[in-house]
């Protein structure tokens, strides 16, 4: 298994240097330097010298990818791509066009995005899996249909229009719980149940109906026939065997989101004030700050990688079948 | 077996009714639910107010917009500002004794008459005493061990309150002076260099100076030592004593006094530039830009940019004397009941970071913020329209308690044409006569009272000419209305029916909106940025409104950095902008007109490129006159001018709606003044009664849904438990 981790950090460094190029290349397609530095300087009283100030200031003053008035490797380290990037692989973001140090950011705004998102994924995918087991067990009836109606239902309806109904029925009619903001330690309680109610609320649909699936699917495999014939009961049957079971295709989608809880919820963050890294980023993608949409590019990526070896790792451990070579 | 099943359910479901009826009854004796902020605050004599933008700079040298003002404003004090209840807006001192009376000097440097002409003055000096006595807020920098720290030190602080004990001392000119020094320093950006460097004798060279020095330090801005400027001088910038400085500037620029009323002009302590200058600090955001140390009424005691702001009063401050005279229905309003009382009232103002409307709108009901502006989405909700006009509050905002103050913006907001542009503009001498009467259709075409009444909801009035209301060249009545566009009539402007509008059109040479020569239509481009779902009504109203003369209109829809670069370029045919007020001056919005600003040419802000020599003459003659008759009298000539050549469609000045609390007092709207919380004060006591109030907690459908979900499990229960007990055959049909 070390083998397969170190090949499959070796691919990540490639697929990252990958990202890095691409979000470079499609951020400077879209803005040049002189467009950044005009966007933080304003719109009043913009002289071409100012902007020239900004940008020597910043680094921006450099050729993108190749610096043809340097001579040998200068002519590619002398560039605002290799400046910008390098320092990136060892964790150093540098500091957002505004001139606020980025790693700084991260660190004062990751523990509000967990704040959120950890308790919304463990309630959600405790639901979730109980819904769709629920289903699973009395399939063919009433409850069973009533409920894929209810989650087709729930896929079709837009997240936001849970958060705006939550805030007004919560929050506005019934005066339960604040209707946005964020304190720091347990007084952060009263302001994330809200949220991550509405959260697990509106995660009910495409999630319950795929495992509910996968537990159906299970429920009709020999070794289950096999355990009921045995005079097991149901709930043991369903606990034991088929949860355990159909565990397995859902860690797949499970595993690999965990690590980017990271990166906060952009719609939920910004609904109920909630300073997390969601909207950090979308905070910065409107403000076209290179420094920033980079650096959460760059972490998402990270992330997403290491929610891949994770899945992987986390197969060998629910399947012994299953070994990484 | 079942009955006795349903036994510990049973319990379990009164437990749980038990503890919902308790907690009803509990919630009736105790505070509200959703109250955001702490109870130990309910009674604290806190304001609290909202923000949306994070502020991107604090330090007054670079801080130019209206969002930081409201920071910066409160914790500096720059020589002068705003009376905040006389109208017309007029400058007061500050930190300073009183306002100076420019000396003017020609050529040979020899004094000359106050009254002396603009031309002949080659040098205007402004010698500015401050009160002694003013104290910086506390502060580490103040402590000089703070100012000569190791790097590990600075890496274990987090916050500015980690670094132990703080100081103050009393504030100099030179600390005035400091600041001007630090608008040149080429590590800061001031936005307002380029301009100073203009005027202020010196500076230009100034910057010069400090960019060798700065490349002695070396390139990297974090590692490099503290550029002290008190070593070096600008001619122009002097220290007389320790309370008096002198500013020399090129000519006649009355308007620098203006200038001085802002944070730009705030005093900066040198030792604050050392102790942010050490290594390290900058990497822990320890910067003038997140911390700033002002003489002002407050102080910033929390920085979050991402959740809330805090501003506590300063301890150091001496205080003022809240005014005493102001408009005649100051009085009447209860806006003179604090007069000669010491300010600031507010002891701590609270801003909280609140990016979407609706929240915030609720928290304002609810009673957690006291003042608030009125969004579109809310504006029936708040204001009712009587049958004079008149806005007035809707009997549910009354019944609150809730106050409406309205005002003009000193806002422009216009849609330009370019004018370098073959078909609108009128660079070209051989189609002007033609372009002028096409620019004119177009402006009547344009309805903009109609835009006001379905956009703005009525919070706007139409625009006469560049100068909004509140800025000495204003004028109201048939004197100022702009003939072009409307008729007198009824004791108002009437706008000119659309026949006229024709007409001008097929006298510019498009009869039906064709061109007469050639007979293709007639089609016009409008640059824009907009392009959201909640723009496309208001973009077809313009092609509408274009339509009625038979003229097509495209809609280029672009992002802004694409947009400025095409009115930089001079790219455009039609595009919309607006433009708030630096200073009540009419040359801080004729100069938006001036030729030699254009856009294309100079990169300046005459962004329609207009270019009229005699327009430029007069404003020439205009910008450096004091109001009086005679001034009024070259802006009216200005007026006709660019009545006749409309190189705008005059749009609207927006009308401010803000709603304050029954608990809140002084609320005067004020456009110009961004200092205005010193002159607030509450009644917190009232506040937390109101908010106890609005905001019982409702928790019937609680205890319903708890039921609910109870009786579900219940069921659920059962079922399965039917399930359990089912046979594949009923024991009466075995054979």
């Amino acid at each position: 298994m070390t083998a397969y981790i170190v090949r499959r950090i070796l691919y990540a460094l490639v697929i990252l240097i990958g990202v890095n190029i691409i979000t470079f290349w499609l951020f400077f397609k879209v803005n040049t330097p002189d467009d950044i530095a005009r966007l933080q300087l304003g719109a009043k009283r913009v002289t071409p010298d100012a902007i020239a100030k900004w940008k020597a200031e910043r680094g921006y003053d450099k050729p993108l990818f190749f610096n043809a008035r340097a001579e040998g490797a200068k002519a590619l380290t002398d560039t605002i791509f290799y400046e910008k990037s390098v320092t990136m692989f060892a964790f150093e973001f540098g500091r957002a066009d505004d001139g606020r140090d980025i790693a700084y950011e991260i660190r004062t705004r990751a523990p509000a995005s967990l704040a959120l998102a950890v308790p919304m994924f463990i309630v959600g995918l405790g639901i979730n899996i109980s819904f769709a087991l629920l289903m699973a067990m009395f399939r063919a009836t009433r409850f069973d249909f009533w409920g894929v109606v209810y989650c087709v239902a729930m896929m079709s309806v837009s997240s936001l229009f849970f958060i705006i109904a939550g805030q007004y029925v919560f929050s506005k009619l019934w005066h339960l719980v604040p209707i946005s903001g964020y304190a720091e330690g347990l007084s952060a309680t009263k302001f994330l149940i809200l949220p991550v109610a509405i959260g697990v609320f509106a995660s009910i649909g495409g999630s319950t109906r795929l495992y509910r699936t996968i537990f159906i699917e299970e429920m009709a495999r020999d070794y289950v026939r096999t355990a009921r014939a045995k005079g097991l009961s149901e709930l043991t049957v369903l606990f034991k065997h088929v949860l355990k079971n159909g565990m397995i295709p859902i860690l797949t989608g499970v595993v690999v989101v965990i690590p980017s809880l990271f990166t906060g919820s952009l719609l939920t963050e910004s609904f109920f004030g909630i300073p997390g890294l969601g909207s950090y980023t979308i905070e910065a993608i409107g403000a076209q700050d290179f420094g920033i949409v980079r650096s959460m590019v760059f972490i998402g990526a990270v992330l997403y990688i290491i929610g891949l070896v994770l899945t992987d790792i986390s197969y060998t451990l629910v399947d012994p079948r299953v070994t990484l070579e | 077996m079942l009955h006795r099943s349903l036994h510990p359910i049973c319990n379990r479901l009164s437990v749980v009714a038990l503890a919902a009826t308790l907690a009803c009854l509990c919630a009736g004796c105790g505070e509200a639910w959703n109250n955001p902020y702490s109870a130990l605050e309910a009674a604290d004599n806190t304001l609290y107010t909202s923000f949306t933008e994070r502020p991107k700079h604090l330090d007054p040298a670079q801080s130019y917009t209206s969002d930081e003002a409201e920071f910066t404003a409160q914790v500096y004090q720059p020589p002068f500002q705003y009376h905040y209840l006389k109208r017309p807006y007029a400058l007061i001192p500050d930190a300073a004794a009183a306002l100076p009376k420019p000396r003017y000097f020609d050529k040979a440097g020899r004094e000359l008459a106050a009254d002396a002409r603009a031309a002949d003055i080659a040098s205007s000096v402004y010698e500015i005493r401050i009160k002694p006595g003013l104290r910086f807020a506390p502060h580490p920098a103040f402590v000089a061990a703070n100012r000569a720290l190791a790097r590990d030190v600075i890496d274990r602080k987090f916050k500015l309150a980690d670094f132990g004990e703080s100081g103050s001392r009393d504030l100099t000119a030179a600390d005035y002076v400091y600041e001007i020094k630090r608008l040149a320093h080429p590590r800061v950006n001031s936005p307002i260099f380029g301009h100073m460097a203009d005027y202020i004798v010196g500076l230009k060279d100034y910057g010069e100076t400090l960019k060798a020095e700065v490349r002695k330090l070396g390139a990297d801005k974090s590692k490099a030592a503290w550029l002290d400027l008190r070593k070096f001088d600008i001619s122009g910038v002097k220290v007389i004593d320790s309370h008096t400085y002198s500013v020399t500037v090129i000519g006649k620029y009355p308007q620098f006094l203006y200038w001085m009323a802002m944070p730009f002009f705030a005093p900066i302590p040198w030792e604050a530039d050392q102790f942010y200058a050490q290594p390290g600090m900058v990497e822990k955001n320890f910067s003038l830009d997140w911390y700033p140390v002002g003489t002002g009424p407050y102080m910033l005691t929390e920085n979050n940019p991402n959740a809330r702001m805090v501003l506590a009063r300063n301890p150091n401050y001496r205080g003022e004397p809240y005014p005493s005279e102001g408009e005649a229905t100051d009085r009447a309003d209860g806006m003179l009941d604090d007069a000669g009382k010491t300010m600031p009232f507010i002891d701590r103002i609270v801003f909280v970071r609140e990016k979407e409307q609706i929240p915030y709108w609720n928290k304002f009901l609810q009673g957690y913020y006291d003042k608030s502006g009125i969004a579109s989405d809310n504006f029936d909700q708040a204001i009712k329209s009587g049958s004079d006009g008149e806005s007035g509050l809707t009997p549910e905002m009354e019944a609150r308690g809730i106050k409406l103050r309205t005002s003009l913006a000193t806002t422009s907001y216009y849609l330009s044409f370019n004018w370098l542009d073959p078909v609108v503009g009128g660079s070209d001498p051989t189609t002007a006569e033609r372009t002028r009467k096409l620019r004119q259709a177009l402006s009547i075409a344009m309805d903009f009272e109609e835009f006001i009444s379905i956009f703005l909801n009525g919070r706007a009035i139409p625009a006469q000419g560049p100068i909004p209301p509140g800025i000495f060249g204003f004028k109201d009545g048939q004197g100022s209305m702009n003939p072009v566009v409307y008729d007198w009539k009824d004791n108002g402007p009437r706008r000119k029916s659309i026949d006229a509008a024709r007409k001008l059109l097929a006298e510019a040479g498009y009869p039906g909106g064709r061109d007469a020569k050639s007979g293709e239509p007639l089609v016009l481009y409008l640059d824009t940025t907009d392009r959201g779902p909640g723009d496309k009504a208001r973009l077809d109203w313009y092609r509408k409104q274009l339509a009625e003369i038979s003229v097509q209109l495209e809609i280029r829809t672009t992002d802004w950095n694409r947009f400025q670069e095409k009115i930089r370029k001079g790219n455009t045919q039609l595009f919309f902008l607006g433009w708030n007020a630096d200073y009540p001056d009419p040359e801080n919005f004729l100069f938006l007109l001036y030729g030699p600003n254009g856009a294309a040419k100079a990169d300046g802000e005459n962004k329609a490129n207009y270019a009229n020599p005699e327009f430029d003459a007069l404003f020439e003659q205009m910008k450096n006159m004091d109001n009086g008759p005679e001034r009024q009298a070259v802006i009216d000539k200005i007026s006709t001018l660019l009545h006749q050549d409309a190189p705008w469609i005059w749009g609207f000045h927006p009308k401010s709606f803000g709603l304050s609390h029954a608990w809140m007092k002084n609320g005067k709207p004020n456009q110009m003044a961004n200092n205005g919380l010193k002159y607030q004060r509450i009644d917190a006591a009232l506040r937390a009664q109101k908010r106890t109030e609005w905001n019982h907690p409702v928790l019937w459908p609680f205890v319903l849904l708890v039921i609910v979900l109870a009786l579900l499990a219940w069921l659920g229960v059962r079922a399965w438990r039917r399930s359990e007990a089912a046979v594949a055959v009923a024991p009466g049909q075995r054979a």
